[in-house]
């Protein structure tokens, strides 16, 4: 009991320092910055390689962590955040998680991708309480911690600089009229935070004996919940949202095991977030000022295609591509189709009704896992199981989301990113039926009469006609009274409350329709791949569906199209190298919100 | 009792129609600040109230309150005799009560007219089957679901809706004259900040609401256009709507009202006939402050 409470108390020691990170960052920014869980495995990794390579003392390797991990994070904002942040803070968020996965990959060709052992530098099991074991190890740290936050506490509070990034972070143009260096002060906190999260990757790996180049996404997750869980911008909040989750953590696994785990993480954030909507420190004001996507929706006119257009993207993609594509390109356009349906669908939720939702591979799971279960169980016909696999997908999501939508702003955005790994751990854990992390192999593939659908050139017409009926639908929606409904929400509740417009269930039916798309577009993933797995569908499907939307043009259905042929079928037909790949997202990214901030399917007013 | 409040004693007394709106003692505080402090007030039928104060004395906190925006803390509100200062902004909206924003908030991402439209949701009918559920726990996905149908595949009377609609749309924008039906199909971002004025009170009157809500319509608009909407208001008081008005501008609020209720730190200190309100000695020592030497 006393073992588990402590065990708690030193991981929530770390996600407190990974938190605190998250949350400067995001006080001074409103950038959300997922680079920080990689650049606290960077620190781990750093520090290994100091002491178990070099042989360098503990305290000088420290410094280095420190200094590197501090250079990291300014590069982060220097050639990541500040660019995208000024034009959309989304695609900057977008890019910090593109900046993650190359931290890894870069970690992961330098030391290795194998799990290998921390050396032991102070003793782990020297000292005991009554029959409780610890090491010096867990004191040291523990003080260490204690002894960073206060002085981070004084220097924020007295420190001339400190007060400056206060400052920043209630309202950065009332400080840059002070003659607050703004810019300079957003780089001072990316230092801070980032070794500070370095600091943290080093302490984990003492504590867990163990060190690889992609520990920091599991931390480094807890901790950016921590901090939405404290109240995002709130120093004080992260703390105890990092001690909450790391107590919460221990307890839950030592009474029902290492699966649960995200699921009591993401419940306890919403329980909280449903109590206080800006976390336990944070404070939302009564009346929202400006909606969050105010200077992010519709800037610009979207490019009609007008009755020729149609007619020529009709003849290409439904009769001059399968006609002459071979096999490798049909199977790649049924990848691009797909994403194409799951995006276009995705645009009534981001872009009509304004959440910008970081989940979407959630209901992506749900629809493909019913598809196939219902195929492989009850032997329904796919042309069946397709349309139900969305269907379930809608309810599933509806259910599961049913408590986000008195959420607000950057939250809800959170919220929703933990209702997408819920969903997953659900259908790992719900394991008679779905065979938990085996996954469904043998999903059968369409058939008409006796005849099997199975050759891509059957899968890319069947993709193609899918598709073209949901851009219908989706057209047919957005031009609707439905339709502006949900565009009103989108632009600004508080006007669409005053209007007569229930916001919370008009967002509710947005996510529903994306939903059921999204398990459309699951259902036909899992009956071409025949073989699904819950880690298929991660944090990086959720984010890949908002950056093809992103790219296209969040108000237009027809820019997931072009955000899909750019980010899946560009890469994948030159070939692109996952690491390269995800560098060629991050630029996409750049060059689009640089040239075309409403997407790439927009032209600037 | 002072001169003013006795005149509005006998102005309502002597109209004995009960009135449209009628607050009693309302009452919200800020962090421990009582932004507004046991304010009453009515407008009856027809009437054009506007409240003026210096700023930060409560002006669109009680508007916020009268429109459900912020809950109260306390205080009754009736519309019709009918309680709503526990209902919720749709609900209010649907009761007849329509407003406007300080700074304008119009839905960047629709059309000038997509705008008003989305003012007249409180009117749909054909277009959203079984509304009447829609306050009720998980019953209410049955009116989001056919509204979803009907928005897909819409029945013929949701057709002749939708034919209404975009009459009242047109309507709405002419009486703008030239201002806004050129630029019913440009987004509302692109707007003039007067435009978006304009399309917002378009938006609010669409749905031909019982009590019009103005928060300082008139605000960051030059002489000839401030000129334009009072022409606008008084025009709208010649058709017998009820205004409830907050404003700067004083001029205007003299010409277009029927009575003033003037607050300062959250009270109600004066309330009147304007000319009555104008000599109110209170009223001068809320704006100028306190003549040196008198207690």
């Amino acid at each position: 009991m006393l073992d588990t409470l402590i065990a708690g108390l030193l991981h929530g020691n770390a996600y407190a320092l990974v938190a605190v990170g998250i949350s400067l960052i995001f006080g001074v920014t409103n950038v959300v910055n997922f680079a920080h869980m990689s650049v606290f495995g960077l620190g781990a990794m750093c520090a290994w390689f100091f002491i178990a390579d070099l042989r360098w003392p503990f305290w000088a390797t420290l410094a280095v962590v420190v200094a590197v991990t501090g250079l990291t994070g300014l590069l982060i904002n220097l050639l990541v955040v500040r660019p995208l942040a000024r034009y959309l803070p989304i695609a900057a968020l977008l890019a910090t998680y593109a900046v993650a996965q190359i931290l890894d990959s870069v970690s992961q060709w330098v030391f290795g991708p194998r799990v290998r052992p921390f050396p032991e530098v102070l003793p782990t099991d020297d000292l005991h309480i009554g029959l409780m074991r610890f090491g010096t190890s867990d004191v040291v740290m523990l003080a260490l911690t204690i002894a960073v936050m206060a002085a981070l506490g004084l220097y924020l509070k007295f420190g001339k600089s400190g007060r400056a990034i206060r400052a920043t972070s209630q309202d950065p143009e009332a400080a840059l009229q002070m003659g607050i260096p703004v810019g300079r002060i957003q780089h001072l906190s990316f230092v801070i935070a980032s070794a500070l999260g370095g600091v943290a990757g080093v302490f984990v790996a003492l504590y867990t004996g163990t060190v690889s180049p992609t520990s920091g996404a599991t931390a480094g997750l807890t901790a950016f919940v921590a901090a939405t869980l404290g109240g995002l911008g709130s120093i004080p909040g992260a703390v105890i949202g990092g001690f909450v989750l790391g107590v919460a953590e221990a307890f839950g696994v030592s009474l029902f095991g290492g699966s649960v785990d995200d699921i009591i993480m993401f419940a306890i954030l919403i329980l909280v977030l449903l109590v206080r909507p800006g976390g336990l420190l944070g404070r939302v004001p009564v009346l929202a000022p400006e909606p969050m996507t105010g200077t992010f929706l519709g800037r610009g006119r979207p490019i009609r295609l007008g009755r020729w257009g149609l007619v020529a993207v009709l003849a290409v993609g439904g009769v001059v591509i399968p006609v002459l594509g071979s096999r490798t390109f049909l199977t790649i356009g049924t990848q691009v189709l797909i994403y194409a349906i799951i995006g276009a669908g995705f645009t009534v939720t981001a872009g009509q009704s304004g959440v910008i939702a970081l989940g979407q591979a959630g209901p992506i799971a749900l629809g493909a896992y019913a598809s196939a279960l219902l195929a492989l169980l009850a032997h329904w016909p796919f042309w069946v199981s397709l349309p139900v696999g969305g269907l379930v997908a809608a309810v599933g999501a509806s259910v599961l989301g049913s408590a986000l939508w008195r959420v607000k702003g950057h939250y809800i955005s959170i919220a929703t990113l933990g209702m997408g790994i819920v969903t997953v751990a659900i259908l790992r854990v719900a394991e008679p039926l779905t065979r938990g992390v085996y996954g469904l192999y043998g999903i059968p593939t369409p058939h008409i009469g006796g005849l099997a659908l199975d050759t891509p050139l059957a899968f890319y017409l069947i993709d193609f006609l899918v598709l073209v009926g949901t851009l219908a639908v989706v057209v047919r929606l957005r031009s609707s009274h439905l339709g502006r409904v949900m565009s009103a929400v989108g632009s600004d509740e508080v006007a669409a409350y005053a209007s007569g417009i229930r916001v919370r269930d008009y967002k509710a039916l947005a996510f529903a329709v994306s939903a059921f798309f999204a398990g459309v577009g699951g259902a036909l993933l899992a009956h071409q791949y025949t073989y699904i797995d819950p880690d298929l569908f991660g944090l990086t499907m959720s984010l890949l569906v908002l950056t093809i939307v992103v790219l296209g043009g969040v108000n237009v259905p027809f820019g997931a199209v072009i955000g899909s042929i750019v980010l899946i079928g560009a890469l994948e037909v030159f070939r692109v190298t996952p690491q390269l790949r995800v560098i060629l997202y991050g630029l996409a990214l750049i060059l689009v919100v640089r040239f075309r901030p409403g997407g790439a399917w927009v032209r600037r007013a | 009792m002072t001169e003013t409040q006795a005149a509005t004693a006998q102005t309502v007394a002597g109209t004995a129609i009960p009135p449209l709106l009628s607050v009693r003692g309302l009452r919200r505080t800020f962090a421990g600040l009582a932004a507004v402090d046991a304010v009453s007030f009515d407008v009856a039928p027809g009437e054009v109230v506007s409240i003026i104060g210096p700023n930060g004395s409560g002006k669109t906190t009680t508007l916020n309150l009268v429109t459900g925006a912020i809950p109260a803390d306390a205080g009754e509100i009736l519309l019709d005799g009918r309680r709503i200062d526990r209902l919720d902004p749709a609900r209010i909206a649907e009761a007849g009560i329509a407003r406007t924003f300080q700074n304008g908030r119009v839905f960047g991402a629709l059309s000038v007219a997509d705008n008003v439209a989305v003012g007249l949701h409180t009117t749909l009918r054909a277009g959203r089957p079984a509304r009447r559920l829609s306050t009720w726990f998980l019953l209410r996905w049955i009116p989001l679901l056919a509204e979803l149908a009907v928005a897909l595949v819409p029945t013929r009377a949701a057709r002749r809706e939708q034919a209404r609609i975009e009459a009242a749309v047109a309507a709405e924008l002419d009486r703008f004259g030239q201002r806004l039906a050129p630029r019913r199909d440009d987004f509302a971002y692109t707007l003039s900040y007067a435009n978006r004025r304009r399309t917002e009170i378009a938006r609010a009157l669409a749905p031909r609401p019982r009590l019009l809500v103005l928060d300082e319509p008139t605000a960051g608009m030059n002489p000839s256009e401030t000129a334009e909407v009072l022409d606008q208001l008084l025009q709208l008081k010649a058709e017998g709507q009820a205004i409830l008005l907050v404003e700067h501008k004083i001029d205007l609020v003299m010409t277009v009202s029927d009575r003033v209720v003037v607050i300062d730190g959250g009270r109600v200190i004066s309330e009147g006939r304007p000319d009555a309100v104008r000599r109110d000695p209170l009223v001068a020592e809320a704006y100028l402050g306190r003549r040196r030497g008198k207690a």
